[in-house]
């Protein structure tokens, strides 16, 4: 019994390490204590709403949102605004329609069934707008990359000036987090560089903060409800399990063996 | 097999299990005479069941919601992931459901090698399980590539590749393969029926590989014949049944944490990265369970002989029980190949390790040794040890202690006497 817990720790331990062993060579990041971690790890409502406004002021203008639907923000587990807030967020972008009954593409204010509205129309034209790069959608950006919301929350500090011995191209930046150090976006966070209306004052590391947590509820719109489920799928199978060895015990019992 | 005179008690259940003689099936499966001293490796077989029917019901599921095609499959996965009620719950159970699934069959395969199960009568079962596995493998790595994500698609294109090293024919058939000249969308559709086909073969499968066991009977812990029913046994219902269900309630504990809590740990950041066949990731590397066959394969220079390495190393389970020479199964009694044994886990272990490092330099070179190491095991040590060994004695009965009377025993102390 025990040994059989101890090798199934083993081959766990070596599973999970097998897919970290890659960040492993890397700096080591930045660390914050997020909110969502945890058995019981919710989101902080406040930091979400200043999240979204931190992407919709700085990153929308060239990281689309493809997944996301304004709908979510008002939705349960994510950064509940109000629905009022919501329709008026949605409303606060033009949506291209149609074809109409005459056959015309037409604009309209956003509804709450909208897909977050794209900054480029493909990819083409957001890689000209870039020289050449193309700002990755960001609706799962932090499950896409090896160090999560850690990474994240690193490269928007990361910036500094190129040691002397690294040279940088035109439009290339220097970033200590970065895999091979070389970024095409420029800082795009600095002190005050937004205005918090809830009065939170915008350092870089809490905007940093704010919208990378904004970024992993983007990418697990359900987290709350997994932990909270968890939670109780957990007790319930420890509660059960145990019932089921006593059980086994006495049935057992009429044998003259060991279980 | 001994139940066939079983007769229902009423008139109706009678003149129905006459006609289609499923109360029999019934009434074998709960009196099935089981070895009491099973311990808790042998309750993987439970669980594996219940990994291939969580899999199968929650890719039906899945399957409904999901949209075989390059455009669609990645967005048609976030849809699941965001909109579709539970669909993360679903996907998070099938996505580490097959991390669970290979963590069980690893437990199995090495619970069967270390008791012997694999020898005479089971060679069968043994054979059907090893086509289960490749089976398996085969699921699991087209499973991969539907979400469509850079893993997906390169994992695919390298995996898919390997049949062009097959002389004259290569190129044809990895065309073939692909409907087209690159990983596209015909290749996607073709892996989603297949990965939609296999587990049902797998189900087929897995009632022979039980009927085949049902023939025999278990194997045990001390790994000899015992006699059915007698002291030595227990009915299947309730005392295996009870034993199997608090194991894979333990299992099940393990599989949730993994859902709710770390559901993305097994797998790899690139793959919600959706496919783009210009971008090429730093390192393709497959699943972790997929690990030991890719470090043989890389570790070979020449590509022919990566994937004939590769194959072999899976195939060579098949005639396992020829290659192992011991009349003895458990290696309860074999000191020497108990030994081997942890070493040939350890190997795998480390093949594993570096089968997710870049094929080079130290890797590159303990990964040739591992290699070696695995053939060595299989063709050189598992022959001659069956001669050579100096066995322990072995009881007559699993309630009975070491008599002298013993067959075993008295086979064990010839060979001593050779060996001195």
């Amino acid at each position: 019994m025990k040994s059989l817990f101890k090798l199934l720790s083993i081959i766990i331990i070596i599973i999970a390490s097998n897919s970290y062993s890659f960040a492993a060579e890397k700096v080591e990041y930045l660390k914050t204590d997020w909110s969502f971690k945890g058995l019981f790890g919710k989101f902080d409502r406040a930091s979400l709403q200043r999240g979204y406004q931190v992407y919709t002021e700085v990153c929308a203008s060239c990281h689309s949102m493809k997944y996301l639907s304004y709908r979510n923000l008002a939705e349960p587990g994510g950064p509940e605004f109000s629905e009022v807030q919501a329709k008026a967020i949605a409303a606060s972008f033009e949506v291209t329609d149609g074809p109409n009954s005459d056959g015309e593409m037409f604009t309209r204010p956003g509804k709450l069934s909208d897909k977050f509205v794209m900054p480029y129309d493909n990819v083409k034209a957001a890689q000209a707008a870039n020289g050449g790069a193309y700002p990755p959608d960001m609706s799962v950006l932090v499950k896409a990359r090896g160090g999560g919301v850690d990474y994240i929350y690193s490269l928007l500090q990361g910036y500094e000036e190129a040691p002397s011995n690294v040279s940088l191209d035109d439009g290339v930046y220097y970033n200590k987090y970065m895999y091979g150090n070389k970024i095409r976006m420029a800082a795009p966070l600095s002190d005050g560089l937004v205005e918090y209306g809830d009065g939170t004052n915008a350092t870089l590391e809490q905007m940093s903060k704010d919208v990378t947590t904004f970024l992993m509820w983007s990418a697990e719109p359900h987290l709350e409800a997994r932990h909270q489920m968890g939670f109780k799928a957990i007790v319930y199978l420890i509660i059960l399990t145990v019932l089921v060895y006593f059980s086994m015990k006495k049935i057992w019992s009429r044998v003259k063996s060991e279980v | 097999m001994s139940d066939h005179d079983y007769r229902p008690k009423s008139k109706v259940g009678q003149w129905f299990n006459d006609r289609l003689p499923l109360l029999t099936l019934a009434n074998h499966l709960t009196d099935y005479p089981t070895p009491k001293n099973l311990n808790y490796w042998w309750t993987f077989g439970g669980i594996l069941t219940f990994c291939l029917i969580t899999q199968i019901v929650t890719g039906l599921t899945l399957a409904m919601h999901y949209i075989a095609h390059a455009d669609m499959a990645f967005e048609s996965v976030e849809h699941i992931m965001r909109d579709v009620n539970y669909g993360w719950l679903i996907r998070y159970i099938h996505a580490n459901g097959a991390s669970m699934f290979f963590l069980a069959v690893y437990i199995h395969i090495f619970r069967s090698l270390f008791y012997g199960s694999y020898k005479s009568p089971r060679e069968i079962i043994w054979i059907l399980g090893i086509i289960i596995y490749l089976l398996m493998m085969a699921a699991a790595f087209m499973g991969y590539v539907l979400p469509w994500g850079q893993m997906s698609f390169w994992g695919a294109t390298v995996i898919t590749n390997l049949f062009s090293a097959i002389p004259l024919v290569g190129e044809g058939i990895v065309t073939w393969l692909w409907g087209g000249y690159s990983v596209d969308n015909p290749t996607l559709t073709r892996f989603f029926t297949l990965h939609y086909l296999i587990p049902f073969l797998i189900l087929g499968l897995v009632v022979l590989h039980i009927w085949a066991l049902h023939v025999p009977g278990n194997n045990n812990p001390v790994g000899i014949d015992i006699k059915k029913p007698s002291k030595d046994t227990v009915p299947f219902h309730p005392y295996i049944v009870i034993k199997d269900g608090f194991a894979l309630l333990m299992f099940m504990i393990v599989f949730a944490f993994f859902v709710f809590y770390a559901p993305n740990i097994l797998g790899h950041a690139d793959n919600y990265i959706e496919a783009n066949p210009m971008v090429t990731p730093a390192h393709i590397v497959p699943e972790w369970y997929l690990l030991p066959f890719y470090a043989i394969l890389r570790s070979v220079p020449d590509k022919l002989l990566g994937v004939v390495a590769m194959l072999s190393a899976i195939l060579i389970l098949a005639v396992l029980p020829w290659l192992d020479t011991s009349k003895i199964r458990s290696a309860v009694f074999r000191p020497l190949y108990k030994q081997f044994y942890w070493i040939l886990v350890a190997d795998v272990l480390i093949l594993g390790y570096v089968g997710a490092m870049p094929a080079e330099g130290l890797y590159l070179l303990i990964a040739r040794v591992a290699t070696a190491y695995y053939f060595l095991h299989f063709l050189v040590i598992l022959p001659v040890l069956g001669f050579k060994e100096k066995t322990l004695p072995v009881p007559l009965s699993i309630t009975e202690p070491v008599l002298g009377g013993s067959p075993n025993l008295a086979a064990a102390r010839n060979k001593e006497s050779k060996i001195e």
